[in-house]
């Protein structure tokens, strides 16, 4: 009999995992994938490896920080901060026709390119950023209030507004065309405010430490142990069935698995409704460079890039994916300390809107016909923000929605959940809680915090 | 355990969830909030490391008693009187 029974050994199942075995719980997590990590997972490929999910850690704040999501989990889950050992960003843009917008990790940067680029937006920007900081992250109601309304009803030029929500909706929006002011407020502040950093090592450098820490608790982690059904009896979890039929028991589940995935297993629950779920999610290329991108004039950490003044945040309404909007990721150009130095490869990611069905439904080589196809196709979109690497390229790869899908389970492969977050955790079972994307917080820190926050909400007040 | 091992403990608490304060100068009738940044997690944290190292149970209503350190050993002593300080 396990006090919590976690489901998906991500970051949020991770975190909590570390919380409730350090208080003595016996906890086990149940991963139906061979390996952890979720959506932020790695794998290796022709002798060289690659990060799933990261292209940054957002929230970043420097060694001593005492406040802010970083230094809270590092706090909850009582580790240094050389233990994920982040190094910043180099310097990011955001890019549209004729106008662009350099950002880093101080706000002040944005704010001097707001200033020249809509000189106009200046005291409109410092009134939203103060809308941002009043934000409350615990009413649901407020959280859901549409971002766009109140953008626009504080800036008045539509192009900055769309150039803001672009970033934000690219790294945590599971809702296509507008975002919830809760989840606006989150990513600005995680972004903007905080900023972004990786570990020299990647995300497998977290992954470890936190599996480390897990199992050095006591806690029990399983692989390939995916969940068949959750028994519910009268509004309570009573068992947990695994797809090779084995029984587990335990006195509450926390599941990570998303919320529309989480309600299927439970055998008192009909099929949800598929209109629920989120809908977007990405091919991502990589490319392998013979050298650094900065050598051939690359210094971007990040670039958020769109070919019109119109920014179209939802699934590809004709085609296997949409190139008109993309990021581009060099994991190179972050400020690595000078024990580390260089990554080995130069390597550029390239990420675009993506159709889960149309994939899905291809055949074993019309998948593969497709990825060379989007390649291409993606990479020629990206080099119009960013200097034309495509000379140097020694290896590449291509993971699509149905890889996503592989590494969360989530229903369309879509990144960020369900539009709909459950910012409580709580469930129609009074056992069965929710972490994770669909709880409401994304990303590498906010995954953990979520974690963090419904270990201690719900698991370890008895 | 006498108040004074008590404070002892919670300082031991203290170093563990908030590893970088210096909590040598720690005023004890200063509310905690006012002189380290802890959050409502940090809190928890305290209540919970109670009961895992002393088995001392803190009730959700009797938080506030937590405020300082003068008020959080007043109200410990008689709690924490059959404790064995290790």
């Amino acid at each position: 009999m396990y006090d919590t029974i976690i489901i998906g050994a991500g970051m949020s199942g991770l975190a909590a995992g570390i919380r409730l075995a350090h208080y003595d719980q016996r906890v086990c997590i149940l991963e139906r994938h061979y390996t952890i990590g979720g959506l932020n997972s790695f794998y290796r490929l022709n002798g060289r490896d690659y990060d799933v999910g990261l292209h940054a850690v957002t929230n970043f704040t420097e060694k001593g920080a005492k406040r802010g999501p970083l230094a809270r989990i590092l706090r909850q889950l009582r580790f240094k901060w050389e233990d994920f050992a982040l190094a910043p960003q180099k310097g990011s843009r955001i890019v549209f026709p004729q106008t662009e917008l350099k950002f880093n990790n101080e706000i002040d940067l944005l704010r001097a390119e707001i200033a020249i680029a809509f000189p106009s937006q200046v005291d409109n920007f410092e009134t939203l950023l103060k809308k941002v900081l009043d934000y409350d992250d615990l009413d649901q109601e407020t959280f859901e209030i549409s971002s766009r309304q109140i953008l626009s009803e504080t800036i008045s030029e539509p192009l900055l507004i769309e150039m803001l929500l672009c970033p934000l909706m690219w790294y945590g929006n599971a809702a296509e065309n507008d975002m919830a002011w809760g989840q606006f407020s989150i990513m600005f502040q995680s972004i903007f405010n905080e900023g972004f950093a990786r570990p020299y090592k990647g995300v497998r450098l977290i992954l470890k430490n936190l599996v480390k820490r897990f199992r050095g608790l006591g806690g029990e982690l399983l692989l390939r142990k995916g969940v068949k059904q959750i028994h519910v009896e009268d509004g309570h979890a009573v068992a947990v069935e695994l797809d090779n039929g084995e029984q587990i028991i335990g006195k509450r589940i926390l599941s990570s698995a998303g919320n529309i995935e989480t309600l299927r297993m439970c055998s008192d629950t009909s099929e949800p409704d598929p209109r629920r779920a989120g809908q977007l999610t990405f091919i991502e290329s990589i490319s392998v460079l013979d050298r650094q991108p900065e050598t051939i004039g690359n210094h971007d950490t990040i670039i958020f890039y769109n070919d019109s003044e119109t920014f179209h945040w939802r699934r590809p309404e004709a085609d296997l994916c949409d190139v008109r909007t993309g990021v581009i990721c060099s994991p190179n150009n972050y400020a690595y300390s000078d024990e580390d130095g260089l990554l080995s490869d130069g390597i550029v990611r390239i990420t675009s809107i993506a159709d889960f069905d149309r994939w899905n439904n291809l055949s074993e080589e019309q998948y593969a016909l497709q990825k060379l196809r989007w390649y291409d196709r993606s990479v020629e979109s990206a080099v119009r923000f960013t200097p034309d690497f495509r000379h140097y390229v020694i290896d590449t790869d291509l993971f699509t929605p149905t890889t996503i899908r592989r590494f969360t389970w989530h229903d369309n492969g879509a990144v960020y959940g369900v539009p709909d977050k459950q910012l409580d955790g709580t469930t129609h079972v009074d056992n069965l809680f929710l972490c994770g994307t669909d709880q409401g917080y994304v990303g590498i820190i906010g995954a953990m915090m979520s974690g963090i926050s419904m270990a201690n909400l719900h698991c370890l007040r008895d | 355990m006498a108040p004074e091992e008590i404070r002892s403990a919670i300082v031991d608490i203290l170093g563990d969830i908030a590893p970088d304060e210096d909590l040598s100068t720690l005023e004890d009738t200063v509310p905690f909030r006012d002189q380290l940044e802890l959050d409502s997690m940090d809190f928890l944290d305290i209540v919970m490391e109670l009961r895992k190292r002393y088995r001392v149970q803190v009730p959700e209503e009797e938080y506030t008693a937590l405020n300082s350190m003068a008020s959080t050993v007043e109200y410990l002593t008689p709690k924490m009187v059959d404790v064995v300080a290790t």
